[in-house]
């Protein structure tokens, strides 16, 4: 199987700080790959340097479309980028007020992605949007509704609605449970899980849970000071890690529990 | 510029002595009209100008008055309109200061101006070729209900996003059930820019497509100026089950002329709330009632 997203010695810094140092990963259509390291550890740059908001500074990010056309990133110009990037890819932010536009309704917030992609028709735009508010189960009464009227778990769903309603290959998501409590982030996984599964989505998550790892990643790639310090299968790295930090980091987990 | 110039600009005896032709100085009109070229030569495309003080307050038509005096020339009429009628303040006043700076004809019949300054409105008498408009604008760029940062808004006119404008649309049909936007309503102008037509009735877009009058648009606290060339397809935004539609009055007439189909402005009229509607055009309005009386007559 050909990868759906190669990363080839990606670097960048900020000034001294090497927040990106070497990355190299494959990821293959349909997985799930899972990024966790400490605060600081360069994680959500990474993912912001691949899901395309950050430049970067050396390497190559090379992506196979739809069509089969392999596309280095760096140098897509700049309209075919920011149309991947509003069709192919999605990105779905910590905060869930960086990825919506919380002024105007629900069923609006959907519609621009697809108004973004040419669809002029009123009343299949609502369809779609019905549609999918289903499928991130929230009710569809609340469709007119503001997105600041919602909870934060709802939110954050909101905002798989109006990226999954392009039907992306590919999902960026930077911490997608951070600030919901333990029930409504189980409810959440759940429903990542079954999507993941039924949309054959390829995701990179970013976190610092290990739970959410455990339960919704098949690989599992560890970072420290910008450093891939380890990878591999998730099960391989939670249960036998190699590196210290990793080590470290695993067993901070089985404490706490 | 050199005095004798001045002088024999000044030569009208109805100018005001001291004061350049039509107010600004040569070089700046110069300036004016190198923006002016480069809007029609790009329709709908908002060009920056170096915009200066008018002696008058931002939001009275700075912008329209300095395209109107970088155009005008000595043989040019002048008419001024404020939402349609020639005899409001800000009409009155532009007129007068282009009178006593320029010494040119005014009038305030349509078919008799070569150069019209607007505000608010399109006149209800078809425009013609070698006529121009000059549109006073308070805001011209689009995107700004969307994107309030300039250099992405630039971005998304480049690359041609327009798609998140739709997004005011959607909420609009969600909310009322129709486009309910009733003016300064989003156009495309040639196939390709987004164009706020500054805000007149959306009753009144539809005259701009394949006008063949030059419409040029200034916007003087913003420093943009765009315009659109005669005989341009200009198209106003909707959904294709959600066609666009002017307003209409269920047919109300003028109270003074009759008129059906033109713009009609909502009057009070006494304590009581009573209320009459009556053309927002007055020329159109007076036009309409010499059609009627010697239609009565015949």
């Amino acid at each position: 199987m050909k990868p759906l997203l190669n990363i080839n010695r990606l670097s960048k810094t900020y000034g001294k700080l090497k927040a990106c140092n070497n990355i190299n990963f494959n990821l293959y259509p349909g997985q799930v790959l899972g990024i966790v390291g400490e605060s600081g550890s360069g994680k959500s740059t990474l993912l912001n340097c691949i899901g395309s908001n950050l430049e970067i500074d050396t390497g190559e990010i090379i992506y196979t479309n739809s069509k089969n056309e392999i596309l280095n990133i760096k140098q897509l110009p700049e309209p075919q980028h920011r149309k991947l990037t509003k069709t192919e890819w999605g990105f779905v932010q910590q905060n869930p007020r960086d990825g919506l536009r919380m002024n105007v309704t629900a069923g609006a917030n959907i519609a621009e992605r697809l108004l973004n992609v040419g669809v002029r028709h009123y009343g299949n735009i609502r369809e779609e949007a019905k549609y999918w508010l289903e499928q991130v189960e929230i009710d569809t009464n609340r469709m007119d509704d503001f997105p600041h009227t919602f909870s934060g778990g709802m939110q954050q769903r909101l905002q798989l609605a109006r990226v999954l309603v392009t039907k992306p290959r590919l999902i960026f998501m930077d911490e997608p449970t951070g600030g919901l409590d333990v029930s409504v982030q189980a409810r959440l996984l759940d429903l990542l899980r079954s999507l993941v599964r039924n949309l054959h989505l390829s995701v990179i998550l970013v976190t610092h849970d290990i739970g959410v790892v455990r339960l919704l990643a098949h690989r599992l790639l560890v970072m420290k000071n910008g450093q891939m310090v380890e990878s591999g299968l998730t099960d391989r790295v939670l249960d036998d890690p190699q590196h210290p930090y990793t080590q470290q980091l695993v067993s901070s987990v089985l404490i706490n529990n | 510029m050199t005095k004798t110039e001045l002088n024999s600009n000044s030569s009208n005896s109805s100018t005001e002595p001291g004061f350049n032709f039509a107010y600004l100085d040569e070089q700046t009109k110069r300036s004016i009209r190198r923006a002016i070229l480069k809007a029609v030569a790009i329709p709908g495309h908002q060009i920056p100008f170096s915009s200066r003080e008018m002696p008058m307050s931002y939001g009275w038509g700075t912008g329209g008055i300095q395209v109107t005096a970088s155009v005008i020339g000595k043989e040019d009429t002048l008419k001024v309109i404020d939402q349609g009628a020639d005899d409001t303040t800000n009409a009155v006043n532009i007129r007068r200061f282009f009178k006593k700076v320029c010494g040119v004809n005014t009038t305030e019949k349509t078919s008799e101006a070569t150069l019209i300054q607007t505000r608010h409105r399109i006149p209800e008498t078809p425009l013609k070729e070698g006529q121009t408009i000059v549109y006073q604008v308070p805001m011209p760029e689009p995107l700004f209900v969307i994107e309030p940062s300039r250099t992405e808004a630039a971005k998304m006119h480049a690359l041609e996003e327009y798609g998140s404008m739709y997004v005011k649309l959607y909420e609009d049909i969600t909310n009322y059930g129709y486009i309910a936007t009733a003016y300064d309503y989003p156009v495309i102008v040639n196939d390709r820019y987004l164009m706020k037509p500054s805000p007149i009735p959306r009753f009144d877009n539809p005259k701009m497509n394949n006008n063949p009058a030059l419409q040029l648009f200034g916007a003087g606290r913003e420093k943009r100026i765009y315009a659109v060339p005669p005989y341009t397809k200009v198209k106003s935004l909707d959904f294709e089950d959600y066609p666009f539609s002017v307003e209409n009055w269920d047919n109300k007439a003028c109270e003074f002329c009759g008129s059906t189909d033109s713009y009609l402005d909502e009057v009070v009229i006494d304590n009581e709330g009573t209320r009459m509607w009556i053309c927002s055009d007055t020329d159109y309005c007076n036009g309409q009632l010499i059609v009627n009386s010697l239609n009565c007559m015949s």
